[in-house]
Parts: C-alpha cells; structure tokens; sequence
C-alpha cells in the first residue's frame, strides 16, 4: 500500500490541485521524504504564494542599491567600498510557543542572514507588538521574548540599538517578533547563493543536526489552532555561542577566495538551502547524507531534509580547498563536512545508508511554485473625524502626562537595558530617540536606522497607513541628518485566504509603494508572515519597516534632546489637528475609530528634505519627528531627552487647543534652533510650513495658560509603566 | 557507568533564582513551600569501570570545572 | 607601553578594548587566540568583556582553563599588569587570580547603562589617572555581575585596600558595592563596567580613559 495517503498529503498542506502538480512533475508519485521536501518548498513562509503577486509591485532599485530581494538580505552602496547590507525577519508564532528560543533563534537567523553574505552584523533592531497588557499571557511572553532577544544579540556582541513595543489586544494570541540586522561589508567582497561549478565539493558547516524544529515552515504558514501550544518540540533552541564562532569562522573563510556561494539554513533547513543554491545557479546536486554531522541517532532522511536545527550553514567550495576551509572550522571548533558534489543533471538527488531516498527535478520544482491571485476585497472607507467633534479635556497637562505613559507611548527603558546597545563602540544614538546611530568603524559615516508600523492607520485605512509607515521610518532617519537609503519590510498580516485580510495586504503594499517612489526609499529586503490569526481573529495588518540611511559626517548629526536653554522651538509641516485613529482617541476620548491621517507624500519630501539641510548645514541643533500623540508627546520627549523644559506658544488658530496639540497630522517635525529668522526666511523660501512655538528653558513645560507640568513629573509617568507591570506577580493560569 | 554531579549554591550564599522559584510557587497557591534552592545537574557517561576510580575522577571534575567552590557544594551519584 | 589583549572563543569586546589601548599607546596592540600558549613580551595583558564560552556552566569558568591562562597566570606572578574587564574580571576569579566570584545579578536580568563609581584606591597604575573618592561615570553590560566573597574575603580586601571602585548606586547586588578589586600585589584589576565603552566623547562620555593612559605612562 503507498504510503502516501490522503491524510499524509493533507497533513503536509496540500491542496488537491497542488498535488496534483507534484505528480506532474514528479511523473510518479513521490515518497514521503519527496512529500516532505515540496511540502516545505511550497509552504507560504519559503514560496510567499500568496503575496509574491503584490510583492513584485514595489520598487527595489536605486542607483545605490547593489542587491534588492531575493538574496539573503539586501545590499546597499556607502561609498568608499564599503556596503551595508540588511534585512527584517518574523519569528512570530514560534515566539508564541516559546517565548524565550523562539525570540532567541529569530535574532540568531537574521544574523545568519546577514553574516552569510559577507558582512559582520553591526547592529541589531526588533519590532515587538504583543497583546493587551490585561491579557494573561502577555507580561511572560514580554519578560521571555525580551531576554531571548538580549541573550542570543548580547552573546553575539552585536550592539541592540533600537526598535519598538507596542501592546494590542488583537495580537493577544498571535504577537510580532520582528528582528532586524545591519551588517557592514566590502562592496566588492560580497557572497551570494547561486551555486556554480559541476564538480564543486558541498560543504555543510556549523552545529550538528538534530530532530528540532521540523516543519517549523509549515507551521508558520498555518494559522493558530487550539493545540498549537503542544507543538513544543517544532520550537528550535538556540546556541548564541555557536553562532559566534560561527560568524567569526565564515568571516574568516571570506577574507579568502575559497568560497563560491553560501547559504543559511534558516526555515526548511538544508532542503530549502540545497535547493535555493541549486536553482539559482541552475545546477543540479547530489548529497549524501550519512556525511551530514547528526546530534541524534537514527535519524531518516525525511528528519534530516526537514530539521531546523540552527547555526548552520552550506557552502559550495572552489576545488581544493576544502582542506584549508576545514582548518578554519576546526579551529573555531565547528563541525565541517563534505556532504555532496554539483552536477549538470538539474536535479537533486539524495543518498541515505546506501540508497536513493530522495530525486527530485529542481527547477520545475522551483519555478512551478504555486501564485496564487487570491481574492481581496478593498477596506471601507472610515469615517473622518473633525476635530470639533473630539471633546476637548479638562486638563492638557493632564492629558500629555496620561499619554507619555500609556504603554505604548512610555519608556521602554526596561527593555533596552537588557540588551546590550553599546558593544562594538559605535552607538553614537542610543536607544530611545528617533533612529539609533551607529558609525561605520573607523570613519566618519554613521547609519541611521530605525523600525516603524502604525497598525491602527493600516487597520482604518491599509493604503494610508501604509505610506504613512514608509513615510515615518523616512521621517525618523531624517531627524538624525542621515539621508534615508532604502528599507526592510516585514508584512505581518492575517489569513490571506479571507478577501478582507488580502484586502489589507494589497492596500498596504499600494500604500508603501506610492511611498517607496516618492521618497526615493527602495524595498532591498523582506519576509512576509500570514495567517497571523488565532481562532478566527486577525492581528492588525502591520507591515513593519525597517529604514537606513547614511550621514556622511557624523559630527553633524543631532538627536531629539533640548540642547540649551534659550533656542527657538520651530514646528515644521502643516498642522491641521487630525485626531481621526489618532492615541488622544484610543487613549482619551476612548474610540479606535476614524480615517488616520493622509500622507502628502509631496509635502513629506520637501519638509524632510529641508530639514535635513538644516540639520547638515549646522542650523538646527535638535530635531525629533513627530508621530503617535502629535506635537505635545514631541516637545515632552525632547524635555525628557534634554532634561530641560520650554514654555509654548499655542498657534492652534481656529484648531481647538487640544486638537493642535495631540493630532497627528504626517510630514512634521520639531527643531531648536539659535537663529529662528533665518530659518523662517529659508523655510519661507522652500514652501515648508514653519512656525516659531515656543523657547526652551527652565525645568516645566508650558502649554499655555495654567497649563504647565514639570520635566521630573513628566519623566516619573514616562518610566513607570513598564517596570511596573513587568513586576507586577505573574498569574501563571 | 554514568555520573550524576548536582551543584549546589552553598547555604548562606544567597540564591536569587531559587528566591524567584519560591515566589513563584507561592504565587501559584503551593502553601507550605519553605526554602527553595536552584541547582545544577551533569550527567556524564564514562569509560571507566572502577567505581573508586570513576568517583575520583569526577570528584576531580567538580573542583576544576564543574563547581565553584567559593559559592557552591557539590554531590556524586554514580549510576552502573 | 606594549600591550596584548586575549581572545577567548566569543570574546565580544577584544576589538573594542585593542581601539581604545591603541589610541592611548598610539601602538598596535597583540591579539592572543586563547588556545594558544605564549604571550609576547608585553608590559600589560588584558583580558576583555564578552560571553567566553556563551557563559555555560559559569560565566568565565570554561576559559579559566584554556590552555593561554597558565602563561597569563605565570605573567601575572611575575608583575606583569592584568586587567579583566566584565567577562575578564569573571575568568580572574575563576582562575583564582582574584578572591570571590560573580553570581546573577540580584535582579536576574541582564543590565546594560551607564553607572556612576567611586575611585576607592588611586595608587596604583590601573587607577592613577583619577583621584581618590572620585565619581566616574563607566557603563555596565552584565548577567553576571553580582560580586560575593566570604566575611573574611572581604574584610581582607577592605583592609588591604584592594577594593578598586564601588558602585554609587548598586546595579547587580555587589556585596560592599564592589565594582572593582586588586590583588595583593596591585598588578591585577578586575572591574564589571567597561572603562573601553566610555572613552569617547562621541559615545557620550570619557571617563575610561584616564585608566588607559595612566597605565600608558606608568608602564612605558
């Protein structure tokens, strides 16, 4: 009797039309290790079926672009032969299942990502959204998730230098763990995966396989069911100190000639890495696995294919040398093997105690991937907000000091300090500002870099609120000085089977694409997450933007701190009180409801671009990027930053004073500056709104008329959430 | 035959993990939880099949490498 | 003043150390691979921060044994200056250079900020660039940062004078407040904070370097 039953091919995640395809090609019906291979080959997380279509739409070239998706992670041109190289990754639902290895391994396959293309990873970022902070989960997923992330980058001595924690109730069963690494490199030392050369020896390096993780691809591309939390043993568990010698090692093995391509092992393991090395370079391969280092015993070729046991790598090696490339390893005490040879034959043929236990045709595998056009409804329209129609608060200070603490507006100190962000002696931003900074070792140049989503404006509005997030992390990197290069995407969304959910998608990505061209800000990287739903309950559509830019002299850069007393506090952009999805009306008013604010992506430009010249010109001597809670969250976090108060002018016209305070109107920033007339003149000049609202100074923050809060009041409500719940006694249900 | 080594934090030393264990258990409504001590534990295979020798071994083991002897005790099982 | 700095496998602060010595002896530092045996004729060996052997077992246990420590030990005997720094300061204590050892910290979570110390000994090279009762302002990374020694341990190294820096604010649980110690001799110094992290003024401060041109001029 076969033993491919139709339970087995459901199991895998087979529609019958895909299987059918898979005897197509195949010719034959395939065994259960073949089942397996086009199973994880063809999942949602190593396929991207479903968004492949959308994802084709945004633009990925500039002239600085060396390498857009499609790589390992993305390269970008700093000049002087130097290149960055960088990329966003999800490890959502295994950081669900096992808060601590699953955060842990997610920071450890980015740095893979990012190391296996020549480059040392310089700095590390995460995006984290978990759910209500009522829920009963949330504070162990928190306290697991952050630990794993700090433990597995602090190992690594790759500084942690920024990101963002955000807490909804729709990511209650299903949170975001969206890990980010930037890497420097040679612009003309980089290693990409297309195998080549018949006859060139396959190498694997790095840990043992075990049993971990196998079909850990599937089961990121399945939604969430009732008995994911006995899936357990799919989570992986990471080894930071592997993973250091094995960065040092490949590095090492770079600086030399030897290698011809390399590949992580990341999701699907060694199928997927074979597989990818093989198709790119349009060649075929032959492996054996009885050569394959194996941690556990008796393991089948089925387990071998499909492990996800981490800290791995495969190389194809220039002939003869793998006898130095061994000393390599061997000194940095990691396994090295021999493990298969190139062909001509376009198929992959794997070997097993003797036998052929796997043939597979590889490029029809590849290219016969199914695309699907799933069906996607547009999202309705929300309803605008007048300002007039949001009641007005009995105190702004009040309000201001309720917001800064709210939990996803207040200090994630507690977070931070657990990561490791000053390792390397580069990290010249720190966490907590706009963009962290981080120079290029040993020259001037610094990066810029920073992670941004607004799910709320997704959900009221994909298409807005996608441009607003592209335009945000644009806005953020800018604030520095640093002129913003191109971006990572992480699209977090939930089933796209649902018309609606791929509405989302869709709207998003016409969103970040509009916004993409605008701004000059290519896609080079990404990884899409789906089926992000559990029991039926989508998160937030949140794609997550990872931005870099370059500031050629770092000196020049400024961060969001009031710098001195006496300068000029200058609002940039246009302010029109948009409270419509705005933090005033989740937080305040208690309403999630209303169109979020429109991007002008013109006026993003021109704002950003003036800025920016100020800030390089050595005219403005803080600037901080407003966004969720509008101005009035701005001018406290630079107090904050600065230690330092201001007393404000309101300028709100015929806005109501509450309005012009905490709406969140896009393309706005906050400057100081000594020289306010000139910079008014220039901005007049430019067609940059601008105005002139208050002066710093003291240690309050006026608002107004008997509006006033003090910097130490202000700075208590900002830092004391966070410990507060973190330390509150766990309910354990 | 196989060593079982468990490495203990010297009592007097104080034990912040076993403090946060104890809590916990607390927390979780176990009554009657008094003082809670985290430890290690090793599990090593041997050649050896002299049991004097084996215990010498390992007792060796544990005052180079597998204890600190300033903060923790140590105690063998040795398992044929 | 020639100096080396030893590499153990996950080293983390080996380059960030060998920048800052540079910059202060204006001469390139050695880089000593743990599995090796000799050390070159230097007048100062470091021992850096980081995650030796991913702090299994006990943070600094595992490279207390690597094959390079018997020569670091035998330098030290010899007068030959030691530093450890973080990770450093955890393989000194393991390798019986230095009394006690460095448990969890008291809160049990890894803590990575700026911390304000006082200069408790300014007499010997290490600490000569400051003067004594003096705040310095070094930052710590640590898990492990939490430092215990026995009643008699301790009541030794007060009354030697061996206690190098105390922490203004205790971070870790640090008995006494100790950040940093001697030996007997005053040629070892283990410290948690991480004096190469400040010594910049672009990375927000450069209280660490006093420490590193001092031991320039007093052992060039």
């Amino acid at each position: 009797m076969s033993e491919i039953t139709p339970d087995v091919i459901a199991s895998h995640g087979f529609t019958e039309d895909e299987y059918e395809e898979v005897l197509r090609i195949m010719g034959r019906e395939p065994n259960l290790t073949e089942l397996g291979v086009f199973s994880v080959m063809w999942s949602e997380h190593c396929s991207y079926k479903s968004s492949k279509k959308w994802l084709k739409t945004l633009p990925t070239e500039a002239p600085w672009v060396i390498c857009g998706p499609g790589e390992n992670a993305g390269v970008i041109d700093i000049g002087d032969n130097q290149a960055v190289i960088f990329k966003m990754e999800s490890h959502n639902h295994p950081s669900f299942i096992e808060p601590y290895q699953g955060a842990a391994t997610g920071v450890g396959g980015i740095m893979r990502d990012v190391f296996t293309m020549g480059a040392r990873p310089i700095a590390n970022l995460n995006a984290l959204r978990f759910g209500a902070p009522e829920h009963r989960k949330t504070r162990h997923l928190v306290a697991g998730v952050v630990a794993g992330i700090g433990d597995y980058g602090n190992c690594m001595g790759v500084p942690t230098v920024g990101g963002e924690c955000e807490f909804h109730a729709s990511y209650d069963g299903n949170i975001l763990v969206n890990a980010m690494t930037v890497g420097l490199a040679d612009a003309g030392n980089i290693f990409y995966s297309a195998a080549a050369g018949v006859g060139n020896p396959v190498v694997y390096v790095g840990s043992k396989t075990g049993r971990d993780g196998i079909h850990g691809a599937t089961m990121a591309s399945a939604e969430f069911c009732e008995d994911s939390e006995e899936k357990r043993p799919t989570v992986q568990v990471g080894d930071p100190f592997t993973e250091k010698l094995l960065l040092e090692a490949c590095l090492e093995l770079m600086a030399t000639d030897a290698i011809v391509a390399i590949q992580d092992m990341g999701a699907a393991g060694l199928t997927s890495s074979s597989f990818e090395m093989a198709s790119k370079g349009g060649v075929g391969i032959e492996m054996d696995l009885d050569q394959v280092p194996q941690r556990e015993e008796n393991m089948t070729a089925y387990e071998m294919l499909l492990s996800e046991s981490q800290e791995r790598m495969l190389m194809v090696l220039q002939p003869g040398k793998e006898k130095m490339a061994r000393a390599v390893f061997e000194k940095w005490e990691l396994d090295f093997a021999v493990v298969g040879t190139l062909t001509d034959t376009g198929r992959m043929v794997i070997r097993h105690q003797g036998e052929v236990v796997a043939d597979l045709p590889i490029d029809p595998l590849a290219s016969a991937s199914p695309e699907y056009n799933r069906p996607w409804t547009p999202t309705p329209a929300a309803p605008a907000i007048s300002p007039a129609d949001v009641p007005a608060p009995d105190s702004l200070t009040g309000v201001l000091k309720t917001l800064i603490g709210t939990p996803d507006l207040c200090s994630k100190r507690w977070i931070w300090e657990q990561y490791d962000h000053m390792v390397m002696t580069d990290t010249i931003g720190r966490p907590g500002g706009d963009a962290a900074l981080v120079r290029v070792h040993g020259t001037k140049k610094a990066l810029a870099m920073s992670s941004d989503c607004t799910p709320r404006y997704c959900l009221a509005d994909p298409v807005q609120g996608g441009r607003q997030t592209v335009a945000e992390s644009w806005r953020n990197v800018t604030a520095t000085g640093a002129t913003p290069l191109a971006i990572t995407d992480n699209m977090n969304f939930g089933n796209p089977e649902k018309p609606e959910i791929m509405g989302q998608f869709v709207g998003c990505i016409e969103g970040m694409r509009e916004a993409c061209m605008a701004l000059d800000y290519p896609v080079i990287s990404g990884n899409v997450s789906l089926y992000n739903e559990t029991r039926g309950t989508a998160i937030c559509p949140t794609p997550t933007i990872g931005g870099v830019g370059l500031i050629e002299d770092s000196a020049k850069a400024v961060d969001s701190a009031f710098p001195a007393e006496g300068q000029a506090i200058i609002l940039i952009g246009e302010t029109r009180g948009h409270l419509g999805s705005s933090l005033y009306l989740r937080e305040i008013a208690g309403g999630e409801d209303g169109a979020p604010p429109p991007v002008d992506l013109a006026a993003e430009r021109r704002n950003g671009d003036f800025v920016r010249g100020l800030i390089l010109a050595g005219q403005a001597t803080a600037c901080h990027d407003l966004s969720g809670g509008g101005l009035a969250v701005a001018l406290a976090e630079m107090a904050m930053a600065g230690d330092m108060g201001a007393a404000i002018e309101p300028a709100n016209g015929d806005l109501p004073l509450h309005a012009w305070l905490f709406g969140e109107d896009q393309a706005r920033y906050l400057l100081t500056v000594g020289d306010a007339e000139s910079v008014l003149a220039a901005a007049a000049e430019a067609g940059v709104p601008a105005a002139v609202i208050g002066t710093t100074g003291a240690k309050e923050l006026t608002l107004g008329k008997n509006e006033t809060i003090s910097v130490a009041d202000l700075k208590t409500a900002h830092e004391v959430w966070l410990p507060g719940f973190m330390a509150a006694p766990d309910t354990f249900e | 035959m196989k060593a079982k080594v468990y490495v203990t934090l010297k009592i007097g030393v104080l034990d912040p993990q076993g403090k946060a264990v104890q809590h916990a258990l607390h927390a979780l409504g176990f009554e009657g939880v008094g003082d809670v001590r985290q430890g290690k534990f090793v599990e090593i295979e041997l050649d050896e099949t002299d049991r004097a020798q084996a215990e010498r071994a390992v007792d060796e083991m544990c005052r180079q490498l597998l204890a600190n002897t300033v903060i923790e005790d140590y105690s063998i099982d040795l398992e044929d | 003043m020639k100096a080396a700095v030893i590499v153990f496998p996950a080293a983390t602060s080996d380059r960030d150390t060998k920048v800052c010595l540079e910059q202060s002896t204006g001469k390139p530092v050695h880089m000593v691979w743990h599995g090796d045996t000799e050390i070159p004729d230097v007048d100062l060996i470091v021992l850096p921060g980081g995650f030796s052997y991913g702090d299994y077992l006990r943070c600094g246990a595992m490279a207390s044994h690597s094959p390079i420590m018997k020569e670091v030990k035998s330098r030290a005997k010899q007068g030959v200056h030691v530093l450890g720094i973080c990770n450093g300061f955890q393989i000194l204590c393991e390798s019986g250079l230095l009394p006690g050892v460095l448990m969890r910290n008291a809160g049990l979570k890894f803590i990575c900020k700026d911390v304000d110390l006082r200069v408790e000994n300014d007499t010997t090279p290490f600490t000569r660039g400051y003067g004594k009762g003096q705040a310095v302002r070094i930052p710590v990374s640590h898990h492990d940062g939490n430092y215990f020694a026995d009643d008699a341990a301790l009541e030794k190294l007060e009354d030697e004078g061996r206690v190098a820096f105390r922490y203004l604010a205790n971070p870790n649980g640090s008995r006494a407040d100790i950040a940093g110690i001697l030996n007997d001799k005053g040629n070892v110094l283990g410290m948690m904070p991480h004096p190469e992290r400040l010594a910049d003024a672009q990375l927000g401060g450069t209280d660490g370097r006093p420490m590193f041109d001092a031991l320039t001029e007093a052992l060039s």
